[in-house]
């Protein structure tokens, strides 16, 4: 193999600054609706007191997952010491920490008391799941910065195995708490399942990779760098045993509530009568999230064209937004059976299914936090060596065939 | 008038006397016990000074036999003490509903109220990442507001659907209740009524309007009205599965 050469990217053409005031002017008007809602309260958003958490959470916690998967090629470089990947580990790490500063950015600023952040970092109920996540979250940030810092920097190049190995078991574990998230909820019937966590770690391992791939071209393609197909052929592959897994794990989750004759109700919601929630499981998170994909990614001639290896990402991360959006809403949506065997009636709207509409701010939000994690990446690439030179087959795999 | 009339005469006047004087003894001795009463009424109330004991555990039992079918006073009463106004959005704020119940195999209609249950190992505080909801040594679930953040995921994980999230600016506050937007709250149990040796409103309020169906006491103590009707009748919790033991224990369900 050729010796890899990483460098910045130039960043000086009108066409780089262009991209970088469109992604900021997303991430302003984010902020700016994070703004609106502060203000007003969280009024103007189309969260009530039955469904408490809304599109913000979508994106929040789409992102957080992601996060955690994006590192998983820079983890297969240096855990699994696959040649090949190394190429492509700095980019992977930076994208994970973007990632997950747009997720949590999201969070917190969807806070009804967004301005209490230092009470959320000094105060600890150390039963609590979120509070884990916390403590997770900001050792991601730190584990991760200290593996980009021995990836980068030669002196520190024999440290990086070790930094990797503490980053990927990190991302399991944190993965994991963002799973218990929901998971670890008694209440509600589509929850309290010990499944969520590993069945996160598995969308996330989708996820990440959909959008590490989506990055990556968009960066070598805008910045005319070659990237050769035995990479994209190679992601591909991998991408396909993920979102496989993924949708594994769904079945054998709705599988075992269907199963249980408790659990029928909310399954039939979900399933059958649901509406929104139904159609984003069927077509957004199956159809489109899963299948379709897969069956681009596993068929060669089909998997070559970049166009739509582009699709197929795109449509994992719609599909991924779907299954946020009913794994996150579709749950509150369903009301809590607190007399079962009673038909429930109440001026606070029990035994009802609950309205939820999604309202701009919170779309805006959400976007605006997207647009962090891109931006970050965007100005990353710029001014650290992330990337290298080439991605052209000669250079990553010698014997790949042209 | 003859000596017995006279003898009888003089008696009447004595006895009335001694009347006047029992009376006057008897508002006097009330006069001198009343602040007494009060003083012990306090006493029992738990002075400022003293912290909370677990040698209490409030609770409340609702006897779903006496609730009457569209009577409110509780849910009214609840919002008249804790300024609380709420409408029909599902934005709005309630710490106690009325519940209408129908058996979907009988046909069978009963009515309750429900509000936050004071769970012994209640799940909003298990989650709360900060600690701002909290369960007091006397077994009162309550939200701290000068540590709640407003994550909402004490309402994702009651089962009760006891809590509400404070959506907009609030007026018009009741000072012993401090409530807030980008809070979340639920029923506190009337803790300051509680505190100063009052009960609830809720339980007030069923009491004025005759029904009697909601009582509020002490738990742990045996001579008391509600551990003497939780031990001597059949009661339930609501979500008894989950194993919370909630403080607020239902009869006739």
């Amino acid at each position: 193999m050729a010796s890899i050469t990483f460098r910045e990217i130039e960043g000086s053409s009108p066409r780089y600054w262009f991209l970088l005031g469109f992604i900021a002017l997303f991430a302003a008007l984010g902020l700016g609706a994070a703004y609106y809602m502060e203000h007003h309260g969280h009024i103007v958003t189309g969260m009530n007191n039955s469904i408490v958490w809304g599109t913000p959470h979508v994106f929040a916690v789409f992102l957080i997952v992601a996060a955690s998967g994006a590192l998983n090629v820079a983890s297969i470089a240096s855990v699994f010491g696959k040649v090949m990947y190394k190429p492509l580990a700095p980019l992977s790490a930076l994208l994970a920490f973007a990632l997950l500063m747009g997720g949590l950015t999201v969070l917190m600023l969807d806070l009804g008391r967004a301005d209490r952040l230092i009470v959320a970092m000094t105060y600890y109920n150390l039963k609590s799941v979120f509070a884990w996540n916390v403590v997770l979250y900001t050792g991601f940030f730190s584990i991760v910065a200290v593996y980009i810092w021995t990836m980068m920097e030669k002196k520190m190049n024999t440290y990086s195995k070790a930094a990797g190995m503490a980053a990927f078991i990190w991302r399991l574990i944190l993965t994991t708490g963002t799973g218990s998230i929901f998971g670890f909820l008694v209440a509600r019937d589509a929850y309290s399942s010990a499944l969520l966590a590993p069945m996160f770690i598995i969308l996330s391992f989708a996820y990440g990779l959909a959008v590490y791939l989506l990055v990556l071209m968009a960066a070598y393609t805008w910045s005319g760098r070659p990237l050769g197909d035995a990479v994209l052929k190679r992601l591909g592959k991998l991408l396909a045993v993920f979102v496989a897994a993924a949708l594994y794990f769904v079945f054998v989750y709705h599988l075992t509530n269907l199963y249980f004759t408790k659990q029928h109700a909310v399954e039939h919601f979900i399933l059958v009568s649901g509406g929104i929630y139904t159609t984003l499981f069927w077509v957004g998170q199956i159809l489109i999230g899963g299948i379709v994909p897969l069956i681009i990614l596993l068929n060669p001639a089909l998997r070559a064209s970049r166009g739509l290896l582009v699709a197929a990402c795109l449509m994992i991360v719609f599909g991924g937004l779907a299954q946020m959006y009913v794994t996150i809403i579709g749950a509150q949506a369903f009301p809590l059976d607190i007399f079962p065997g009673w038909e429930e009636k109440s001026a606070f709207f029990d035994g009802v299914v609950h309205h939820y509409a999604p309202s701009l701010p919170e779309v805006l939000l959400g976007l605006g936090g997207v647009a962090i994690a891109l931006a970050m990446v965007t100005f990353g690439i710029k001014i650290l060596r992330f990337m290298p030179d080439s991605l052209a087959d000669a250079e990553v795999d010698p014997h790949a065939k042209a | 008038m003859n000596d017995s009339q006279a003898s009888h005469h003089s008696t009447s006047e004595v006895d009335e006397h001694r009347r006047n004087f029992i009376g006057a003894s008897a508002a006097l001795a009330g006069l001198t016990v009343a602040p007494g009463v009060v003083v012990y009424g306090l006493a029992h109330a738990k002075p400022d000074s003293e912290p909370v004991t677990n040698k209490v555990r409030w609770g409340l039992l609702v006897d779903a036999t006496k609730c009457a079918e569209g009577c409110t006073d509780c849910v009214t009463a609840c919002h008249t003490e804790n300024a609380i106004q709420t409408g029909a959005l599902e934005t709005d704020p309630h710490w106690i509903r009325k519940v209408e119940l129908k058996d979907m195999r009988t046909g069978r209609s009963q009515s309750l109220p429900v509000m936050c249950q004071h769970c012994e190992d209640a799940p909003c505080v298990d989650v709360c990442p900060t600690g701002a909801s909290f369960k007091r040594a006397d077994g009162i679930v309550l939200v701290d507001r000068h540590i709640c953040i407003g994550c909402r995921y004490c309402v994702m994980a009651c089962p009760y659907k006891a809590r509400s999230f404070i959506h907009e600016t609030l007026t018009d506050q009741n000072p012993d209740v401090p409530r807030g937007k980008g809070c979340v709250e639920s029923c506190t149990m009337c803790v300051h009524r509680v505190d100063r040796g009052q009960q609830p409103a809720c339980v007030e309020a069923c009491s004025k309007a005759g029904h009697n169906a909601i009582i509020f006491g002490d738990l742990n103590d045996p001579n008391s009205d509600i551990a003497q009707r939780v031990a001597g009748h059949p009661t339930s919790q609501l979500r008894a599965d989950l194993a919370l033991n909630p403080g607020v224990r239902y009869e006739g369900l």
